[in-house]
């Protein structure tokens, strides 16, 4: 066996995602950012004037805003990039209206076999506008609204209005400016009080034009005692220039609801996703992160949890998985501004062929939270000698009667084990990647089944062709 | 002609420092050959050497499978070909089922040409055999699902290395001290197993067997043809099932005196483990 054991073949990052299906765009803003380009994106969205407001004072937040300089390298020229793109006139009410070209990326991307299965909702972004959308028709009647968010300004302007922004307002970093002066589709989702709905919504995003920015905007109420899981898988097909992916998403879960977010993002080499999530728990709601990075040139997320009220929980499960050229900055924020509030995060990377993971996270109590419990583990599975693992934690308490726990742990693939799996017959490219497999177990078997399946297979891609 | 497993003036060193020192065994198909010998003196670095442990470096000799030598084999290919070793310590594998585990393994083991991606074997069909297996050995079928040696008391690894041996059904199969952590009930019950596997063997040949081992128990089914005992590295004499008789009840003293020079080498070893520590 040598002991390069998983020396880079080139040909292993290209995936089954990497095709490029040919787009008949109606609309493409000019290229760059400046007023004109926001106030035409607003005006094209038919948006109501508060809105056009919001978008032009965020636009100038962002060029007020230093770029962060911490996290990863950001190498992207503004000015090179268009920012809005609306590939069909109408949104398809149903799969017949859908577009040809359109319909043949879902296929490849198995979308309407998805739907087949148990799925109570299929929202799917092409590019910039949701052009695809169903619901249970009993969600409906039972007052869920589960739609793009453009239509929700449209359509709910009250209902937006009173939570857009106020969960992440557009001066809490240069990216979430950003996506507050261009966003274009995402989801919007409220659930009325009390109604549990019991399968899992999901929306299905992807990039497909060159040069061609991201900003969904997602935007979910959970009204008290309500219960929604949503879910949303990106996979972003390659290319030789860079691509910027950054996402806002704002979630209220009020008292005694509860709400899980799941994603498994796969995106292109080449593609920075720089993305701003957060949550406000309410008394004794339950906030849940499932968050799966793979891919990217860099991903900086760190999904939040703010425990506004006494009984509150948040958790945050993520795994992230490094390879060649590519930096997961990613990981989870926690803060406990309420008594008696918990939160849990697990974090689990595997970084390989000289790809970096790197776990950045911050547990905060704030004077006041008395009996609040955090834990953290941090998990790092590093497969080669060439791959990097780094943990960043942070922790700030103001309060004295807390229990914050953290562990972390960095291991490299063992001998031992691969020796163990190949005794038994397993190929050495077999044994690693059961031995990756069974590291993020415990993560995988919080996913929806087919999510799972699916998070396992792109594992094995990533995988694959590593034995030298 | 019966299928032999052959070793030929073997000679390992493990980060440099030689352990094996000249091993010549030739095992047929059919034959259980029991291997004794002090602590340190090389027995479980013979089984390692020839499953193919990359830290075991063969410096000189040759290992052979019905005459084609296999050192350039790595272990996956060694156990496609019909080797198998039970662990004296099985290492775990977390978060990884017994049962998705085993089968990948029995898959490729019986199809040695299987490419990486290509079918396993029907679920039901290995379910069914599993399940089979398991009660014969009189584990509860939970056991399959969970994580390899994960938290497995160490009665319960030894019985999974025989589940495993079960359904890979090996031509030669190498038993590392299987009987170490059973109670005597399931040391008998092993015993009685592994012969039973013995049998059932692929083609109506029978499995080669060699029990590495200190006690008597495993062999009580399981008559050795050979006995060896290993000394500083080397197999000092070979006799029959009495030899093995006399050295569960005696002790390596005659073997020491007889064979000086190993025993000398032995010490040594020894004294370099205990130094290193
Ligand atoms: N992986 C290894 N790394 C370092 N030293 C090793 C390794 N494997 C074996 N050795 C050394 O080689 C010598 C023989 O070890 P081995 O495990 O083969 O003995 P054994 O006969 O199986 O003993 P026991 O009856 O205690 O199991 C010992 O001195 C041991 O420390
Ligand atoms: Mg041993």
């Amino acid at each position: 066996m040598s002991t390069d054991l998983l020396e880079d073949v080139a040909l292993g990052e290209i995936n089954k995602y990497d095709f490029i299906t040919p787009t008949h765009e109606v609309f493409r803003a000019q290229k760059g950012l400046n007023a004109q380009v926001v106030a035409q994106i607003s005006e094209m969205k038919r948006e109501p004037a508060w809105m056009r407001d919001f978008r032009l004072k965020s636009l100038q937040v962002f060029e007020s805003k230093p770029m962060p300089r911490w996290g990863g390298n950001i190498a992207i020229d503004f000015q090179d990039i268009y920012y809005y793109l609306k590939p069909t006139t109408e949104q398809g009410k149903t799969w017949d209206d859908v577009p040809q070209e359109i319909k043949e990326t879902f296929d490849k991307l198995g979308i309407p076999e998805a739907e087949k299965k148990f799925l109570a909702g299929v929202k799917a972004q092409f590019e910039s506008e949701v052009v695809y959308g169903s619901l249970q028709e009993d969600l409906a009647k039972k007052g869920v609204i589960f739609t793009d968010t453009d239509t929700a300004v449209r359509e709910y302007p009250d209902l937006v209005r009173e939570y857009f922004g106020r969960i992440i307002p557009p001066q809490d970093n240069k990216f979430a400016a950003l996506n507050s002066a261009v966003w274009s589709g995402g989801s919007f989702i409220y659930v009325p009080k009390g109604v549990k709905i019991e399968f899992p919504l999901q929306a299905y995003f992807r990039i497909n034009a060159e040069r061609m920015g991201q900003f969904e905007r997602t935007l979910i109420v959970v009204d008290e005692g309500a219960e929604v899981h949503y879910v949303e898988g990106c996979t972003a097909p390659m290319y030789s220039s860079e691509s910027l992916h950054s996402a806002v998403v704002e979630i209220i879960v009020k008292k005694h609801a509860r709400c899980r977010y799941t994603t498994i993002q796969n995106w292109a080499n080449n593609i920075y996703n720089l993305v701003t999530k957060r949550a406000m728990a309410y008394e004794g709601a339950l906030m849940e992160w499932i968050d799966g990075n793979l891919g990217s040139r860099l991903t900086m997320k760190y999904p939040a949890v703010y425990m506004m009220e006494p009984g509150a929980r948040g958790e945050i499960l993520s795994i992230a998985f490094a390879s060649k050229g590519q930096h997961q900055d990613a990981g989870a924020k926690v803060v406990h501004a309420a008594p008696h509030t918990k939160s849990r995060i697990i974090s689990k990377s595997i970084s390989k062929n000289g790809g970096r993971a790197s776990y950045r996270g911050l547990c905060k109590a704030e004077d006041g939270a008395v009996g609040c419990k955090s834990n953290v583990v941090c998990d790092a599975l590093i497969l080669d000698p060439k791959s990097r693992s780094d943990t960043y934690p942070y922790i700030e308490v103001e309060e004295q009667d807390v229990q914050i726990e953290h562990e972390a742990s960095v291991s490299r693939i063992g001998e031992e084990q691969l020796f163990y799996l190949m005794s038994r017959g397993l190929t050495e490219a077999e044994s690693s990647s059961m031995i990756v497999s069974g590291f993020i177990e415990p993560l995988i078997k919080e996913l929806p089944m087919e999510y799972a399946v699916e998070m396992n297979r792109l594992i094995e891609l990533q995988m694959e062709g590593s034995v030298g | 002609m019966p299928e032999t497993l052959q070793i030929t003036n073997l000679h390992v060193a493990v980060e440099g420092k030689p352990i094996l020192r000249g091993v010549h065994l030739t095992i047929n198909r059919g034959e259980v050959h029991a291997l004794m010998g002090p602590n340190g003196s090389g027995k479980s670095t013979l089984g390692n050497a020839i499953m193919g442990h990359p830290n075991y470096e063969v410096t000189e000799g040759a290992i052979e499978l019905n005459g084609q030598d296999i050192l350039a084999m790595d272990a996956s290919e060694r156990a496609r070909a019909g080797i198998f070793m039970a662990f004296q310590r099985p290492m775990a594998i977390p978060g990884v089922k017994m049962a998705d585990f085993l089968r990948h393994a029995t898959t490729n083991v019986r199809n040695p040409q299987r490419k990486e991606g290509e079918e396993l074997i029907p679920m039901r069909q290995f379910r069914k055999e599993l399940t089979a297996k398991m009660e014969q050995l009189k584990m509860d079928v939970e056991f399959a699902r969970r994580y390899v040696n994960d938290g497995f008391s160490g009665g319960e690894m030894k019985r999974a290395e025989i589940l495993q041996m079960a359904m890979l059904r090996p031509k030669f199969a190498i038993l590392d001290e299987t009987d170490s952590g059973l109670d005597v009930d399931a040391v008998k019950l092993a015993s009685q197993s592994i012969a039973a596997i013995a049998q059932e063997q692929e083609g109506g040949a029978e499995m080669g067997i060699l029990i590495i081992t200190h006690h008597d128990k495993l062999l009580e089914y399981n008559t050795p043809d050979f006995t060896h005992v290993m000394m500083g590295g080397r197999i000092v004499e070979t006799g029959g099932v009495e030899l093995a008789r006399e050295l569960y009840t005696s002790g390596y003293d005659r073997i020491r005196s007889s064979y000086p020079e190993e025993a000398a080498v032995e010490d040594e070893m020894q004294q370099a483990a205990a130094a290193a520590v």
